[in-house]
């Protein structure tokens, strides 16, 4: 057998190991101070930002849904409900806006459990950074696709009439509210990311979840039609909470309990489901 | 620090791991020293996966206890984390990413600043042969590519201690001897590697000391040269001119070394293994060739040699059948490397 035999096809690319280009990388340099959690979190964002620019496919699940959700959903209730798609839209587009966003949190549940059966949360485990930096910064990736998918469903709204008093200033209030409430919920899905087995299931329990939080909600209709004892979930679902909220500050007039209470179920879905995501996640 | 006390990168004590019913790791004990490779042999589900799991801090033994440079793996693993680097057997880049982001985004989780760090990853692609390969996507580098980008990600900050998962599994003769190489330098830098293997002839070659691991123990444990001779003092190969001569051969050869021959797979060889003192295998094994030459076959080529680690590994393994098809694996990729050098 020849040497050409065993040689590769892409012949200029033949690596030889030089020992002294090898020796000049590997000499210990001056070892950089640990990053702080929050640039370590802000670089994990980065990464997120990298894959979306590598498969920006991966952007259709944030625009084209909240469209199709937006019309279909003016157009079926808006005569019924209101009287005329026009009317409903006022009422409505926050709701939606709030279930379409809600929604594409899980995806954050299929990404890391699809990311971790992939191996690279392996070396990411064995970094000395602050340890919920990986799991923050794929939420703050996510959180762009949040802003994302807010800002179709509200150009698509203005385009089909609505016109909310609160101008820009009550819309950029809103969306935020929004953006913290879907960071806050996220972490929900990190958790079942960790502790299902594969993203079919992950998929699942999030249906599961998010249907009859969003739809039995104010989303789509006033509580006041229907019976007492979905009145009584429909008054502490979170997700009626943050509509009351939004509708509040994108028509000008924020109404300060609706807002206190998103901010306080925010603040316990991460520190409720943060702390069970980082207990899997050292665990595993 | 104890690293320096006891000049151990790695002191580990009665190691458990069970998955449901299957214990991976079954009370194993290593002491890597430190400053060298150490081999960790075994085949396909003994436990060599789960074993540097444990040590990089990724899983949580079940019981028994491992300190690395003194650190405990579980009570302090932060600072176990800021001396070791681990290459895992499947990726351990993210393949969406290029080559250089994947080491820039490394680089800064390391701590280094932008251009510092897009300094260090430019460094590391030139040192490793993967500047063409800079701005390509992982996923669609070779794998020979994939492993040296793997490693240059584990050597961003030089550590102190490097986890290797089975580096060479899958690879041509040629990216072998590159990673081969890669692992001397490493190496000679100062750092310990614990290399995780399949093959023999790997571990032979690089590590200093071997632990050969089966059903989640250590079986046996020295220098590859302590492990040859633990199983017998010697092995002689005879090869034959001519391939019908190999009966007659059989018979003759049999009778002077009073052992059982066995006919390899090559039809004009054969070997036997002789016991007994070093100077005893010696005398047999001249009387042998002379009473080749006397009965009249033409004998090429004829070798009193330690037995191979191959030889070791099927005498001290009972999973004969994994372990025959792979020093069978090792066997034709040395065979390859013979030439390919
Ligand atoms: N996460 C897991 N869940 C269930 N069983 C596991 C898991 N990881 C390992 N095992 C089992 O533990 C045993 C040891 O596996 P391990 O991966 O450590 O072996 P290995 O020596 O690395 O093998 P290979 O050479 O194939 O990589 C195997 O029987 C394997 O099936
Ligand atoms: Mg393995």
């Amino acid at each position: 057998m020849s040497t050409a035999a065993t040689t590769t096809s892409d012949v200029q690319t033949v690596f030889v190991p030089s020992p002294e280009t090898l020796g000049a990388v590997l000499a210990p340099g001056a070892r950089p101070p640990r990053p702080s959690a929050w640039s370590a979190s802000v670089t994990f964002g980065w990464r997120a930002m990298l894959k979306i620019k590598h498969v920006p496919e991966q952007l259709f699940d944030v625009t084209a849904f909240p469209i199709i959700m937006t019309l279909m959903f003016t157009y079926l209730f808006g005569g019924a409900i209101a009287g005329s798609t026009d009317a409903y839209l006022q009422f409505f587009l926050p709701g939606i806006m709030v279930t379409s966003v809600v929604m594409i949190t899980m995806y954050t549940g299929i990404g890391l459990n699809t990311d971790i059966e992939k191996g690279v949360f392996d070396r990411f485990r064995t970094l000395p950074v602050w340890r919920p930096s990986a799991l923050v910064g794929m939420i703050f990736g996510d959180v762009l696709r949040y802003i994302l998918a807010a800002l179709v469903i509200l150009g698509v709204g203005l385009i089909l009439g609505f016109r909310p008093d609160g101008g820009v200033m009550g819309v950029v209030a809103g969306i935020g509210l929004l953006v913290v409430f879907s960071f806050a919920f996220s972490w929900v899905w990190t958790m079942f990311g960790l502790i299902l087995r594969s993203e079919k299931s992950v998929m699942g329990v999030s249906m599961l979840v998010l249907f009859p939080l969003t739809f039995l909600s104010n989303v789509f209709v006033e509580p006041s039609t229907m019976p007492g004892w979905l009145q009584a979930f429909v008054k502490v679902n979170p997700i009626t909470h943050l509509v009351d909220a939004i509708r509040s500050v994108m028509a000008g007039s924020p109404d300060a309990s609706s807002i206190m209470w998103t901010l306080m179920w925010s603040a316990g879905f991460v520190v409720v489901f943060g702390f069970l995501t980082m207990y899997r996640y050292n665990r595993r | 620090m104890s690293d320096r006390s006891t000049g151990h990168a790695i002191e580990a004590e009665g190691l458990v791991k069970t998955f449901g019913k299957t214990r991976a790791l079954d009370g194993i004990d290593l002491r890597v020293p430190a400053g060298s490779v150490y081999g960790l042999l075994g085949p396909n589900g003994a436990g060599k996966t789960t074993a540097v799991r444990v040590l990089a801090t990724l899983t949580r033994p079940d019981g028994g206890s491992a300190r690395v440079f003194g650190h405990d793996v579980l009570r302090e693993a932060n600072a176990v984390r800021s001396k070791v680097s681990m290459t895992g057997q499947y990726a351990s880049v993210d393949e969406d990413l290029t080559g250089l982001e994947n080491l820039v985004l490394l680089a800064r989780l390391l701590g280094h600043r932008k251009p510092a760090a897009r300094a260090r990853a430019e460094e590391l692609l030139a040192a490793f042969g993967l500047t063409d390969a800079t701005d390509r996507q992982v996923k669609k580098y070779s794998g020979g590519m994939r492993r040296r980008i793997d490693i240059a990600a584990s050597i961003l900050n030089t550590p102190e201690l490097l986890f290797l998962d089975e580096p060479t599994t899958g690879l041509d003769p040629r990216s072998r001897s590159q990673v081969w190489e890669i692992i001397r330098s490493v190496v000679g830098h100062g750092t310990t590697v614990l290399l995780t293997t399949q093959y023999l002839d790997e571990a032979d070659r690089l590590a200093s000391r071997i632990a050969v691991v089966d059903h989640g123990k250590v079986i046996a444990e020295g220098t590859p040269g302590e492990l040859k001779s633990s199983i017998g003092s010697g092995t002689v190969h005879v090869r034959l001119r001519d391939a019908g001569a190999r009966p007659k051969a059989l018979s003759v050869l049999s009778l002077a070394l009073g052992t059982a021959v066995e006919p390899d797979a090559d039809p004009v060889s054969l070997t036997a293994r002789v016991d007994g003192s070093d100077f005893e295998a010696s005398t047999q094994a001249a009387r042998a060739l002379s009473e080749l030459a006397a009965a009249g076959i033409v004998v090429d080529d004829f070798s009193l040699g330690q037995p191979s680690l191959d030889e070791v590994f099927l005498a001290l393994t009972d999973a004969v059948p994994a372990a025959s098809a792979a020093s069978a694996a090792s066997a034709s990729a040395s065979a390859e490397m013979e030439t390919a050098r």
